[in-house]
């Protein structure tokens, strides 16, 4: 992102913020205009308004959720990328274990979570949830990276690296200054953009176990406010909770985008502006 | 130069057979010696770059041996310089830390290497773009920040598989100049991969011109030594009766493979 403000930039921002106030005018005259009971569809203002009175409620929430996104998608990072980085370097390894994340990522979370809610208390059940659908978008991104260096890069490494018939500790050595070196930075995009998916699948996982998990008290979540609201017919702080998880997921991902721009700006065509 | 001085590396009766069953080169024969300009030439496929990796010790013959008569170790990986066909830089690294690798990787810091560096890129003319990275260079800075890279060791056999084919004339010639003119500072040995009569008439001291897959050498020409060199040299009926020459041998090697 630009600092600088052509007209391309000034429309590409002004254009999609003037039909979304369009579209909220729209809303807000429908509901006023045909006297929509709040109970059906409440209006734009009446949303913000109780945003604001339930905020002490519905902020503790966020937290909860917030708390339970992020621990996920750090712990997916780490995650990920370790095992990625294990089985690029054995074939042996990569062969016994990849299948089974690829069975964990095409299994429907959401059949899992009320399994995990048996097995473990709710706020570490509903973090591995989350954990796990963020999981593998890192793992698999981050693998394609690791492989997807330059063939004559590699032949230079061996041109110039340790000499071949050297002692098993020397090879290792090479092998991780070669996966340090080489491996890691080429392995950055695709990683970086794993980690775009992990941030947004991260959210979703979380706000999916909330739901099955289904429990009030101080470990309630966004998510869990929503159920709640739908009960009690509350639907002014469902739509309110609903705002605010779709602005955690839209600030995650500008987040997430900032930091791939900052990481890949002077070096990876994605990054680059476009030619004027 | 006499026939009698050890070469500096000698490839004798090499074959090579690629694992999918391919004969890639079948009894290549061939001295390198020291301080000549060499060039492989012969078509496509016909082995040349597998020559060249045998030679750096990139991959290994299936027959036949590399030997360095005049060389006491058996590592004879500090002696070599590769330029890919490619520049091959790490998009993610300035260019004077992708110059910086060779010594890197031998564990060299980079204060260390700092002057070697800036002495690298001043040979290649890069001197002012230690700092660009290589999405910011052309073409054909690109392949003079590869070959810094390569004289980064100092080496005494510099071996290049067909580094300005991607590249415009124009560009081409000027590297082609500058090719010859860090010989003479550097009094390297060049082995040059190539499937250009005229590049390989213009640069070499010596021409070895390949047959068709499997490779072998047809025949070998004695070009232009670099004291009988002179600036018009393209335009000199030397060099028209030398690109005749080898055009026609060229032609004969594929054509009497092809009869076989």
């Amino acid at each position: 992102m630009k600092i600088a403000i052509a007209p391309r930039t000034l429309s590409r921002i002004a254009l999609p913020l003037a039909v979304f106030i369009a579209a909220i005018g729209a809303w807000e005259f429908y509901v006023r205009s045909h006297a929509v009971p709040t109970y059906i569809l409440p209006a734009p203002s009446l949303i913000v308004q109780t945003v604001v009175a339930d905020w002490p409620l519905l902020s503790a929430s966020l937290f909860v959720t917030l708390k339970t996104t992020l621990l996920g998608l750090g712990l997916a990072v780490a995650g990920g990328v370790g095992l990625a980085v294990l089985l690029s370097l054995s074939r042996i390894v990569e062969y016994s274990l990849y299948p089974f994340a690829v069975v964990l990522q095409v299994t429907p979370v959401i059949a899992i979570a009320p399994l995990l809610l048996i097995y473990m208390p709710q706020d570490a059940a509903v973090l591995t949830c989350a954990w796990l659908v963020a999981f593998f978008p890192v793992l698999s991104n981050t693998m394609l990276g690791l492989q997807s260096v330059d063939r004559n890069l590699l032949e230079l490494f061996r041109l110039y690296g340790v000499p071949p018939q050297q002692t098993a500790l020397a090879h290792l050595g090479s092998r991780m200054r070669e996966l340090w070196l080489l491996r890691a930075p080429a392995a950055l995009p695709a990683f970086l953009s794993g980690l775009r998916i992990a941030g947004g699948l991260s959210l979703i996982g979380a706000v999916v176990a909330e739901m099955a998990a289904g429990s009030a008290g101080a470990g309630a979540g966004l998510a869990y406010r929503i159920i709640e609201s739908q009960y009690r017919l509350n639907i002014p702080r469902l739509f309110a909770a609903l705002v605010l998880l779709a602005l955690t997921g839209i600030i995650l991902f500008l987040i997430l985008s900032a930091l791939t721009h900052a990481a890949l700006r002077r070096w990876h065509e994605s990054a680059l502006a476009p030619e004027t | 130069m006499t026939e009698a001085i050890t070469p500096l590396v000698s490839l004798q009766g090499i074959g090579k057979v690629f694992a999918n069953g391919v004969t890639a080169l079948a009894g290549f024969d061939l001295d390198i010696r020291a301080g000549e300009f060499i060039s492989l030439l012969g078509p496509s496929g016909c082995g040349k770059s597998t020559a060249l990796r045998i030679i750096a010790g990139l991959t290994h013959p299936t027959q036949g041996t590399v030997t360095w008569p005049a060389a006491s170790s058996a590592d004879h990986r500090d002696d070599i310089g590769f330029v890919f066909q490619e520049p091959t830089l790490m998009p993610w690294a300035n260019v004077a830390d992708n110059v910086w690798l060779p010594l890197r990787l031998r564990g060299v810091s980079k204060s260390d290497a700092r002057e070697r560096i800036a002495q690298s890129l001043a040979l290649v003319g890069l001197e002012d773009f230690a700092k660009a990275y290589p999405r910011e260079l052309s073409g054909g800075m690109k392949m003079r920040a590869s070959i810094a890279r390569a004289l980064s060791m100092r080496p005494k056999l510099l071996l290049l598989d067909e580094p300005f084919a991607a590249l415009d004339e124009i560009t081409r010639f000027k590297l082609n100049d500058d090719l010859l003119r860090l010989q003479r500072e550097l009094r390297c040995t060049i082995v040059f991969v190539t499937h250009s009569i005229y590049e390989s008439a213009y640069l070499s001291s010596r021409i070895a011109i390949m047959t068709t897959r499997p490779g072998c050498i047809a025949a070998e020409v004695e070009a232009v030594t670099p004291t009988e060199r002179d600036p018009n040299f393209r335009a000199s009926p030397r060099y028209a009766a030398l690109c005749q020459e080898v055009s026609r041998l060229l032609i004969g090697s594929v054509h009497d493979k092809g009869t076989e």
